[in-house]
């Protein structure tokens, strides 16, 4: 019998979410779709809203872990960049490129007109 | 035929029993006669397949005798295939046809495989039960009530239904052994950096490892002889010989040691789950193994964790889809702004936007401290968990779900729900580690996973030991009902 | 009140490489739109960065050069932001951790002195595309070639507190660059291009105003107006008693005419971190020294070094070092004439201006420096005079001939045989009694100058070319002879 599996740790799965006071708000949320460019409607607004609370107070977990000194970690590798040899070896694939675009004129992507 | 194994039909193709051509057309009948059922094809490239399966019997003539020659597979649909739609599950996508192949695809052309189409999964590979998909929900063919698992839920409903013998996934946080252990399969996710990411849409580029979801670890064996590769494409490509990874597979297992993570038998594991991974793991005492308790003590911190990584690196990667150069542009855009906000608004389902924003307020002026640097430092921790218990013992077995297949609609409202269904597996990818989930039993007529988690590049000794599990037991040999 | 000007320069500089930074389209200048956009500049689905070695090195060599340390461990992070001309919704640049740290850039000014300009940092990154604003029916065309192209942004501090000195930083940094030949430094192309912070503040202060961003000039004069013009009109508002706002703003070169950037108001929150397509790119020491011996010499070295060999004033000196082909075209006619002062004038006179007039660039110059030399070597033999040295000078630069053949061809030897001249000069006493019988009665203060009335005619009887050295000889004889 591996008796070990009957050892139930209690604390290290306290799943329930973290009630913690970092509510995000309507305006927060428009503000992060402008950021985004993602138009969210007014009708979906609040859902939005709730449910990105509720992530966050499951994030929010994170807050109490000290890790003081615990050099933050991008990459699962400790490995480091290889560098390109400086040559050109891509050719011209305009048209194969293009005709998969939306909007295009004269070798050009075309967008609604920009104003600097 | 279509019970067999990769390793049972390449004997068969080579013993010239049956041709690919032949073989091909079988699966190509089975998809067109079944998938109406499980909905786990995007895209069944059935003229491309029938070209590559003639080529396939011709090299065969000639005497290649690559195990994976004239072996039909398909390929999640995040894998880019020139001159075939490559939809991402997303309608962001639904148009886009790419001009080019990934890695990997490259890798099974060389070895002689034929691509039987692109299969069905959650929208950008975000979800746990393949139900954000543009392109509808795939069922379980074990109990179409319930759900595949996800986000590569296509690739595992269509291996479990016998209309693929094998087929290629991604795992970002588990999307690769939550549903092989759903639908009672074997899923490979190899070690970060072992497979080119090139080519492969990208949801969290230090998190996606693509991998293989197969019937038997001989089979994920022989696939990922084929999948591996150093590519200098991708710069987080490691820069390592690909071992022959069937060559271990018969070794014993006798005093291999196991390390039995208590921290993934707690609170919130189906009981009965839990019953058969513990069996499983008795089987393994059986066979010589060496069990040890072992703590993973940050493993709490896994799922937020993730939920902070994965989002931020999502919410960049995904800024590509603008509607400007490929794939969805919305009608009449009144200025620039509108192009953006209302292509986006209109084309990315609801869990991608929510992603997405929770990504961007993750990496914004004033929380990128509190939530993104510190997410990076916890999965340092988490990693050094893992660092630790390797160096006592040579794998880590647990649970790889909490629970078998779940109804649909069961958890698709409640994303904190859903997210915690990769609760075993999340640390892994965070880590970097290879892991597989093999089926380990059944509850209430569903298959249940066990997973096991390998030190880096070990993906030899996960081969070996999933293998001889199954040389030993018959709960991968098990077929969905229905199929025939 | 009396104001005074605080400037900080950002300076982009296309590094010269064959291909862009993380792909290996071309980055050629001037390529019909879009055919050098490539499926990873494009930022097609699936595509990977794998960053260039020559940018790395040509942004250590500029790093080097102005004794910066170069950072052994530099990240890539992303600044995400939407802009049509940006395909990824991100720019792969560095923050934390540039590639190059702090260093030090001096200036020289007209009136002669010298400042340190403190550089805070330069980091890699990619060049944007261009969004051409010609109409195509209510839309604006975008072109992706330059997307990828390898930049160093050079961030100084704000040290500068006039134009003069601004431009004169602006300068040096272009001649930097040249001379390590990492840029090929054409500003109309776009290869440099300088943002400029701008505040103004009563002067005495030690508080900074509020600073206003010039962005995207790509001359030095468009830079000195843009900087008058912004002066000006912060002085103005303030002292009408306006707040000066932070702002981005275009100054167009055409029209003389700056406006506040609208697509730039909007408060961004660029949300950096770091790319996770991408490794920490680590330099070793081994790597700097390599690049460290093989550096080219740079402008101050240069200009000491030609104080030093050839006795040129500093501001010759600092002219002809200022740009690395000048020096080696100067160099080179000094290894020819064996003449610096003379090469030195010639370098910075005739041949600059005649450049600058033409618009050509001194690789360009149609008269080689062995020509330039031999036509200095006879000046200094007497072949001819430095008169006619003009007038073979013009002939070189328009038919590509060698001075020699010119004079022969012309006839443009000049006149140095002793009996010859003898004979016209008199002559020409003989024919111009008038101007003896002045000469005569003059007093000696000002004979010297009437004697130069007698070199009109005696240069016309030889078509200019009578040794003018020898002409004064013998006419002052002569005329002595008649007292």
């Amino acid at each position: 019998m591996v008796d070990f599996i009957r050892t139930r740790d209690q604390q290290a799965f306290s799943l329930a979410r973290f009630a913690m006071e970092n509510n995000v708000d309507r305006t927060e949320i428009k503000k992060l779709s402008t950021l985004a460019r993602i138009e969210i409607s007014d009708a979906t607004i609040d859902e939005v809203t709730n449910s990105i609370t509720d992530i966050l107070s499951l994030v929010d977990q994170l807050q109490a872990v000290d890790t003081t000194g615990v050099e933050p970690m991008a990459h699962p590798l400790d490995a480091v960049q290889r560098l390109r040899t400086d040559i050109v070896s891509e050719s011209n694939q305009r048209e194969s490129f293009q005709t998969i675009a939306p909007m295009t004129e004269d070798g050009l992507y075309l967008v609604p007109k920009v104003i600097d | 035929m279509h019970a067999k194994t990769i390793a049972e039909l390449s004997h068969d193709l080579q013993s010239k029993k049956v041709s690919s051509l032949e073989l091909t057309q079988y699966f190509l009948d089975r998809i067109n006669r079944l998938d109406s059922r499980y909905n786990s094809f995007i895209t069944v490239t059935e003229d491309q397949a029938l070209a590559q399966a003639k080529l396939a019997d011709a090299q065969i003539q000639q005497g290649n005798s690559s195990p994976l020659c004239g072996i039909p597979i398909a390929h999640k649909d995040i894998f880019c295939t020139d001159g075939v739609r490559t939809s991402c599950g997303s309608k962001m996508l639904d148009n886009f046809i790419p001009p080019y192949n990934a890695t990997i695809v490259d890798n099974y052309l060389q070895a002689g495989t034929v691509t039987l189409g692109k299969l069905n999964m959650d929208e950008f590979a975000m979800g746990s039960s393949n139900e954000t998909s543009f392109y509808g929900a795939v069922k379980n063919p074990w109990d179409i009530n319930c759900v595949p698992g996800g986000s590569s839920g296509g690739s595992a409903a269509a291996v479990a239904a016998h209309l693929t013998p094998a087929a290629t996934a991604t795992d970002t946080g588990g999307s690769i052994r939550q549903p092989a252990s759903l639908c009672g399969l074997t899923g490979l996710k190899p070690t970060y950096g072992r497979v080119s990411r090139w080519g492969m849409i990208a949801f969290a580029s230090s998190l996606d490892q693509a991998g293989t979801i197969t019937k038997t670890a001989e089979d994920s064996a022989i696939m990922l002889n084929a999948m591996a590769s150093f590519d200098s494409k991708d710069s987080t490509s490691i820069d390592q010989a690909v071992p022959d990874y069937r060559a271990d597979l018969n070794n014993s297992l006798a005093g291999m040691k196991i390390g039995i993570p208590k921290e993934y038998f707690s609170e919130g594991l189906n009981p009965e789950t839990e019953a058969r991974v513990e069996s499983a793991i008795k089987e393994y005492e059986k066979m010589g193994c060496v069990i040890k308790e072992i703590s993973l003590p940050h493993t709490h911190l896994a799922v937020p964790a993730y939920y902070v990584i994965a989002p931020a690196e999502c919410s960049a990667n995904l800024s590509r889809f603008d509607g400007v150069r490929y794939g969805y542009r919305c009608s009449d855009p009144k200025d620039l702004d509108d192009l953006y906000r209302r292509s986006r608004g209109e084309a990315f389902g609801e869990e991608v936007k929510r992603r997405i924003l929770i990504g961007a307020y993750a990496l914004s002026a004033g929380y990128y401290d509190a939530y993104y640097r510190k997410a990076q430092q916890v999965r340092r921790l988490i990693k050094q968990d893992f660092v630790t218990a390797f160096n006592d013992v040579d794998v880590i077995m647990g649970p790889t779900a909490t629970s078998p297949a779940f109804e649909f609609g069961s958890k698709s409202n409640d994303p904190v729900a859903m997210y915690l269904e990769d609760i075993y597996t999340i640390a892994t990818n965070l880590a970097g580690l290879p892991a597989l989930s093999i089926p380990c039993g059944m509850v209430n007529n569903k298959p249940v996973g066990l997973q096991i988690i390998g030190n880096f590049f070990a993906e030899s000794k996960l081969l070996n030991a999933a293998h001889q599990f199954q040389q030993a037991t018959d709960h991968h040999s098990m077929a969905a009902p229905d199929i025939d | 009140m009396q104001w005074e000007t605080v400037i900080g320069l950002e300076v982009h500089v296309q590094l010269a490489t064959q291909s862009k930074i993380f792909s290996g389209a071309s980055t050629t200048f001037g390529a019909a739109p879009n055919t050098q956009a490539c499926a990873i500049d494009l930022a097609m689905p699936g595509t990977l960065p794998v960053p260039n070695e020559q940018a790395f090195r040509y942004a250590i060599m500029f790093g080097l050069a102005i004794d910066a340390d170069i950072c052994q461990r530099s990240v890539f992070e992303r600044k995400n932001y939407f802009y049509p001309d940006l395909p990824k919704g991100y720019q792969t640049t560095q923050l934390d951790k540039p590639i190059v740290g702090p260093g030090l850039v001096e200036i020289q000014l007209a009136d002669g002195r010298t400042k340190s300009i403190r550089i805070h940092h330069a980091h890699l990154e990619e060049d944007a595309g261009k969004s051409l604003h010609e109409d195509f029916h209510g839309h604006s065309g975008i072109d992706l070639n330059r997307a990828g192209t390898p930049l160093i942004e050079i961030v100084s501090e704000p040290d500068m507190s006039s134009s003069e000195e601004a431009v004169a930083f602006a300068k040096k940094l272009h001649s930097i660059v040249m001379s390590l030949g990492i840029c090929d430094g054409k500003m109309s192309q776009g290869s440099m291009r300088f943002d400029v912070n701008i505040s103004i503040r009563p002067k005495g202060s030690d508080v900074l105003g509020t600073r206003t961003e010039t962005k995207n000039l790509n001359s030095f004069k468009f830079m000195e107006d843009a900087i008058h013009l912004e002066v000006e009109r912060q002085i103005e508002a303030l002292e009408d008693g306006e707040i000066i706002k932070q702002e981005t703003r275009l100054y167009n070169g055409d029209t003389k005419v700056s406006r506040s950037m609208r697509s730039k108001e909007e408060a961004n929150d660029y949300r950096y971190f770091p790319c996770p397509d991408l490794l920490p790119v680590v330099i070793d020491d081994n790597y700097i020294e390599e690049i460290r011996q093989a550096l080219p010499e740079l402008p101050d070295a240069r200009q000491q070094r030609f104080i030093t060999t050839y006795k040129l004033s500093d501001y010759d000196a600092g002219i002809i070092s200022s740009d690395a082909a000048t020096a080696t075209y100067f160099e080179s006619a000094v290894n020819t004439c064996n003449d610096a002062k003379l090469s030195a004038n010639w370098v910075i006179g005739d041949i600059s201006s005649r450049i600058n007039s033409e618009d050509l660039t001194i690789k360009d110059c149609p008269i080689s420096p062995e020509n330039l030399g031999l036509l200095i070597n006879r000046i200094k033999d007497n072949t001819i005079s430095n008169k006619i040295a003009k007038k073979v000078f013009d002939t070189m630069w328009t038919d590509a001939k060698d001075a020699d053949s010119i004079i022969a061809q012309q006839g443009l030897k000049q006149m140095s045989d002793t009996s010859e001249l003898e004979k016209i000069v008199d002559d020409v006493i003989a024919a111009n009694s008038a101007m003896v019988a002045d000469w005569l009665s003059s007093d000696d203060s000002k004979r010297k100058k009437k004697m130069g009335g007698f070199m009109g005619p005696i240069m016309k009887a030889t078509k200019g070319q009578a040794n003018p050295g020898m002409v004064n000889q013998i006419l002052s004889k002569k005329l002595n002879a008649l007292l």
